[in-house]
């Protein structure tokens, strides 16, 4: 069986809300697949019927072979799950909470404590091993509720937004731990609702919104559909913002979108540097002072953007005054402009 | 699925509850604490205005009022069980049970054992609270013993509903507000605190049908809290309590384990 994990046509409906409509998805055996889009896109409910523990109203679905619909018990011997909210147990120690799992695995009591004891020190967890979870930081729980979806050793992954609510520290934490899990062979499925966090651990990506998927390939597949670079930059003075958009747009592959209230110009080119550098050329010969310029590619946030019509959470979210989320892995040479690019290619 | 991993399966959740007891006792205090209130309120505010057949002195009442107050706390114990599935249902955790091969109804049998040894441990609380008020066991050894065991048999069995509504219910506060309606009339249109024949004729006979006055009154003869020459009101529930009770027990497990299981099966924490 080349796919780890493979779904037809699976639809879900609650009362007035069609949470899915028709999904398919194929992951081969090995790879990561990252099911990307907002809050409420239905993301969870692929996961909650993939790990059997939601019953689709259509569709058919296999994991590691199995019917899911037919033969949840065996299914459920082949996976581990590690939920959006992490169901450790606060009251447990964190070898207690493995200890559990792993008894409940069926692994026998010596093989489960020699488990629980195992993956508390590749998580280095060891320390608060013995310490009510309740007394973990955030970071410390995702990473017992990832070292629960491991306990038996499956072939298969499902992890529901690793990181949702964690800081930025705790994240990059996070990623690492998940790097190495597939460093070492385990098909992985990963929701996420941060662009980047697909960019920088998935294989493949699908991006799912109402219940349908409406993209799918690999992240630079992606980022093609959306098109080159585009030039951004902040001048110093907002009187000279129209007049170095006269300036710039000759060279330039289009329009050039204005932000006022930001001072920042973003357009699409072509040529790269080269432009860049002319570009530099043309706005000091015009005496017009810049704050801030960029090369910008195109990032998964500007797909979801071009693909939903709607900005994405994660911007959402930032805009409503969280602290910013780490720096993207991918070299990103101006920084993050979410707020910009609502303004600039949200009507397009 | 073989029997002995169900029995292994509910030994893990039933281990890990007791855990949870230990770990947060403020849960068993305070379970302890609210029958401790009623019998300090019933003993020494209300009970001197309370006649019981068979005495007039505040004494006799105190006997009459354990085995109510035995009653009353064993199903305020079961309760439990039903917040801490609601709790377990919202933090995900049934979501990580139901996720792995384990029993399914081993999540329900686990939790409702370790429901009986936290109402084993509040009924000695609640032993120990009457001796200090004056109540006793006057009965055999053996005669008392069956006393409790039939109270953590009634226990158990209404555990069964209160996993079932734990699991039907959005939220523990929803959960505890919903009980608390429906488990205060029940305890008191009975023979838990005032004798049945006070009450108007309706009600009574009510009280007499009220599988918590069977169990009430089962207690009061299995310790020996009946003085002497009073006697047992006509109605067979009253005439048969340990029969009654054990036909009440039967019919919510029988009824109710079922229910609950198919609820969990199809439980979601979102």
């Amino acid at each position: 069986m080349a796919d780890a994990i493979t779904a037809q046509g699976l639809v879900k409906r609650y009362k007035t809300v069609t949470a899915l409509d028709g999904v398919d998805l194929a992951v081969p055996t090995g790879s990561v697949l990252g099911l990307l889009g907002p809050n409420g896109a239905g993301k969870t409910t692929i996961v909650r019927i993939l790990t059997t523990l939601l019953r689709p109203d259509e569709g058919s679905a296999t994991v590691a072979g199995v019917d899911v619909l037919g033969r949840p018990r065996d299914v459920r011997r082949r996976i581990g799950l590690s939920g959006q909210y992490a169901a450790v147990d606060e009251y447990l120690t964190g070898f207690e909470n493995l200890d559990m799992i792993g008894r409940l695995y069926h692994l026998g009591a010596k093989r489960s404590r020699e488990r629980a004891r195992e993956l508390l020190a590749s998580f280095r967890l060891e320390d608060a091993a013995d310490r009510p979870s309740k007394t973990y930081s955030g970071g410390m729980r995702r990473r017992l509720d990832l070292a629960g979806a491991l306990v038996a050793d499956p072939p298969i992954i499902f992890l529901d937004e690793p990181t949702t609510g964690l800081d930025p520290r705790g994240r990059t934490e996070m990623w690492e731990v998940i790097q190495g899990l597939v460093a070492g062979g385990t098909t992985l499925l990963l929701t996420t609702q941060y662009l980047e966090e697909a960019d920088l651990l998935a294989d493949d990506i699908v991006v799912i919104d109402h219940g349908k998927i409406i993209a799918q390939g690999s992240a630079d597949q992606l980022k093609t559909q959306v098109g080159g670079e585009r030039l951004e930059l902040t001048v110093r003075d907002p009187a000279t913002l129209l007049r170095a958009r006269d300036l710039l747009e000759p060279l330039g592959v289009g329009k050039a979108a204005l932000d006022e209230g930001r001072r920042t110009l973003l357009m699409p080119i072509t040529g790269g540097a080269q432009v860049l550098t002319e570009a530099l050329r043309v706005l000091d010969d015009a005496q017009i002072g810049i704050d801030d310029v960029g090369l910008r590619r195109p990032t998964l946030d500007d797909v979801f953007l071009s693909l939903t019509g709607h900005v994405s959470e994660e911007e959402a979210q930032q805009q409503n005054g969280r602290p910013p989320d780490p720096p993207p892995p991918a070299p990103a040479p101006a920084g993050r402009h979410a707020a910009a690019d609502e303004s600039s290619t949200g009507g397009a | 699925m073989a029997a002995p991993t169900v029995f292994a399966d509910a030994y893990v959740v039933a281990k890990r509850n007791i855990i949870k007891i230990k770990r947060v006792p403020d849960l068993l205090v305070f379970t302890t604490l609210s029958p401790i209130m009623f019998v300090l309120l019933f003993a020494y505010v209300f009970g001197g205005a309370i006649a019981v057949p068979g005495g007039t002195d505040p004494d006799a009442y105190r006997e009459f009022l354990m085995a109510g107050i035995f009653a009353q706390t064993a199903i305020f114990g079961a309760t439990i069980t039903g917040a801490g599935l609601a709790e377990d249902i919202k933090k995900g955790i049934i979501d990580r049970f139901r996720s792995l091969p384990m029993a399914p109804s081993a999540v329900l049998s686990g939790r409702t054992i370790s429901d009986v040894a936290n109402n084993v441990l509040v009924l000695i609380v609640m032993s120990l609270t009457g001796l200090l008020v004056g109540w006793a066991i006057h009965s055999s050894p053996a005669e008392a013993a069956l006393g409790y065991l039939l109270l953590l048999v009634f226990a158990y069995a209404i555990s069964w509903i209160m996993a079932w509504l734990g699991m039907l219910v959005p939220s523990v506060e929803v959960f505890n507000n919903a009980t608390f309606i429906v488990i205060f009339p029940l305890t008191f249109v009975a023979n838990t605190f005032v004798p049945l024949e006070t009450l108007p004729a309706p009600l009574q006979t009510f009280a007499e049908w009220n599988p918590v006055s069977a169990v009430t009154q089962a207690s009061r003869e299995l310790f020996g809290n009946i003085p002497e020459g009073v006697p047992t009101p006509d109605a067979w529930p009253l005439q048969n309590p340990v029969l009654y009770t054990l036909i009440w027990s039967a019919i919510f497990i029988v009824v109710f384990v079922p229910l609950a299981n198919y609820q969990y099966r199809r439980s979601t924490s979102r």
